[in-house]
């Protein structure tokens, strides 16, 4: 096609009713000066597109950080309760490592990184900007994958403050404020604790690929994934004991823990299954978005 | 240039798209007309790459859009001007979308100024009016300065100025050299826009006609005419072929003849014609007559609605 002739007065207009607007042409111009890169779209550009779309919405920025700051203060009450001793039922009453009790908030700290990855896809299901997207970038793995580098790297940021705060603020109220728990220990449950959040935002964002809406991913994310394994403990250890500690959330406990616990699995053995649950989850999506219409 | 070749989409047993071939050439504004239902914006999601055709290829010059390296400056799109999420700045929006097409934050200002958003684009997208909206919506699919503007149904809510101000932008578009295809379902906005229609129904192809020689068609068969001795003029004309009948006691209106011909008549026997009106179809009428049998939900006319 023939590039125009070029106008070296490009001034818009900013009033749409005037004549002015309607006879403003568009500077066919700028064509070949408007192009900064060229080639192929790589991950990187759609990463950055993910990344401002990510940022952009103050709901968005306002949960991750609401969620930091849960972390830190249900810790805090936890650790505060314990502390005084108080038969207090709820989870303080079954939990007795300190690390453990400055980490009793995390219930509702994975329960807003996976809903905050369910909605960051079903949300453009549901307004239709995902297919701007996907036709904006041709292939539609770029932006799987630009949301997951997005996601992961925000709830890392957030994440690893608020759980390190955590600990901190709950060794500093426990046990007379004295460190009882060595420092590597305490490493490897913040590092543990940091990629089981990531992993359940990722699963959030895998189950808005999957089923492309809102209410369906979160009430999967929450019945599958948090309140399933809780029924599933209820029933007899004989039914349960091949798969439970299998499961998405009782490998992450794994994780997130010093303590070892017989009923869950090794923290090796469980990084991987955890891992498996993440990768395939968003494998299948990326299959199913390939395969299906947008 | 985009081509549709042998196009077909099929969910279950009904095609929604059955065996579509077009071309939508540059330089001009294309319009893509059908009643609702008919298979447009199917159409323009196989376009785009996001429906897998069950059979058939669009391609955006020569190539499927997909395949383009940035897509966006091949096609610049418009689908649905609320696929904007309401809580995010305007121009956040379309920062998000240049970026991935390596496209500077300098076109996003170029683009919010053109569609005369300018003032307004560090606002949220929930707060437009719907004809904001709409030029959101047209300013993302001009981002990437592209060869081919696709937009569907771009004019749904806009006042009569939006709509003269975006049918102006268009044209402007393609006497660029650009590639326009705008969908609509109604003939009287496209009439004023487009130099060559496409007109499908029921996902069939049922025109692909330039505008002009759709005006042609338009051109009616019948003639109304007024004359001093009206009964001799009828004598005169009747013929094998030739249909007439009075309207009231002072017209009749001729089929079968042209007025060229009827004025000759009446010359020759020396009668006076005081009216010689031929009949003249709007392009509307010529498009709901075109699609009259595709359309899917027919109203009857004939039956009072009760309140």
């Amino acid at each position: 096609m023939t590039t125009t002739t070029p106008t070296t007065d490009p001034t818009p207009t900013t009033n749409p009713a005037s004549e002015a607007a309607m006879t403003t042409t568009i500077t066919p111009t700028t064509r070949p000066s408007t192009v900064t890169r060229s080639g192929r779209i790589r991950l990187p550009q759609v990463t950055r597109g993910e990344w401002i779309k990510f940022w952009t919405v103050r709901s968005t920025s306002i949960t991750l950080l609401a969620g930091a700051v849960a972390t830190v203060a249900f810790g805090m009450i936890f650790s505060l309760v314990a502390e005084s001793g108080a038969e207090a039922p709820g989870p303080a009453a079954f939990l007795s490592d300190p690390v453990d009790l400055a980490l009793g908030g995390i219930g509702i700290t994975e329960m807003v990184v996976g809903v905050l990855g369910v909605i960051i896809v079903a949300g453009e299901y549901s307004t239709g900007l995902i297919r701007t997207a996907f036709a904006a970038v041709g292939r539609r793995w770029t932006v799987i994958a630009g949301k997951v580098a997005v996601l992961a790297a925000s709830i890392t940021g957030v994440m690893t403050v608020a759980v390190t705060a955590a600990v901190v603020a709950g060794q500093a109220v426990y046990g007379g404020g004295e460190p009882t728990v060595p420092v590597t220990e305490v490493l490897d449950v913040i590092a543990g604790t940091t990629v089981y959040l990531v992993g359940i935002g990722l699963i959030g964002v895998a189950l808005g690929f999957i089923l492309r809406s809102t209410a369906g991913g979160i009430g999967t994310l929450v019945g599958a994934v948090f309140i399933g394994p809780n029924l599933l403990q209820l029933l007899p250890d004989s039914m349960t004991d091949v798969f439970l500690e299998y499961l998405p959330s009782e490998s992450g406990a794994a994780i997130m823990t010093r303590v070892s616990d017989p009923d869950l699995l090794d923290r090796g053995p469980a990084y991987v299954v955890f891992g498996a649950w993440v990768l395939g989850l968003l494998g299948l999506a990326t299959v199913l978005v390939h395969r299906r219409d947008a | 240039m985009i081509e549709v070749r042998n196009l077909t989409k099929a969910y279950g047993e009904t095609l929604a798209v059955d065996d579509l071939s077009f071309t939508v050439r540059p330089g001009i504004v294309t319009g893509f007309l059908g009643p609702n239902g008919s298979g447009k914006s199917t159409t323009m999601r196989m376009i785009l790459g996001l429906d897998a055709p069950t059979s058939g290829t669009a391609t955006v010059g020569g190539r499927p859009l997909a395949e383009h390296d940035r897509p966006l400056t091949s096609l610049g799109f418009l689908l649905d001007a609320g696929a904007v999420h309401p809580k995010r700045p305007a121009h956040d929006h379309l920062r998000s979308l240049a970026v991935t097409n390596g496209l500077p934050v300098s076109r996003v200002d170029h683009v919010l100024d053109v569609v005369g958003l300018g003032e307004v684009g560090r606002r949220r997208s929930g707060g437009f009016s719907l004809g904001m909206g709409q030029r959101l919506g047209i300013a993302a699919a001009l981002l990437g300065d592209p060869e081919v503007v696709m937009l569907d149904e771009p004019v749904n809510g806009l006042d009569p100025e939006g709509i003269l101000w975006i049918r102006h932008l268009l044209q402007n578009l393609a006497a660029e050299g650009r590639t326009v295809f705008v969908s609509s379902h109604l003939m009287s906005e496209m009439e004023l826009m487009a130099e060559h229609f496409v007109i499908i129904g029921r996902g069939r192809l049922i025109s692909d006609i330039s505008a002009d020689d759709l005006r042609a068609t338009a051109k009616g068969e019948s003639t109304d005419v007024r004359a001093d001795r009206l009964g001799d003029l009828v004598g005169l004309l009747r013929a094998d072929g030739v249909e007439i009948v009075s309207s009231d006691r002072e017209t009749i209106t001729v089929h079968g003849r042209t007025a060229t011909e009827i004025g000759g008549v009446a010359r020759d026997a020396g009668i006076t014609l005081h009216a010689l009106v031929p009949e003249q179809r709007s392009l509307e009428d010529v498009f709901m007559s075109l699609t009259a049998d595709a359309v899917e939900y027919h109203a009857s006319a004939a039956t009072p609605v009760a309140v």
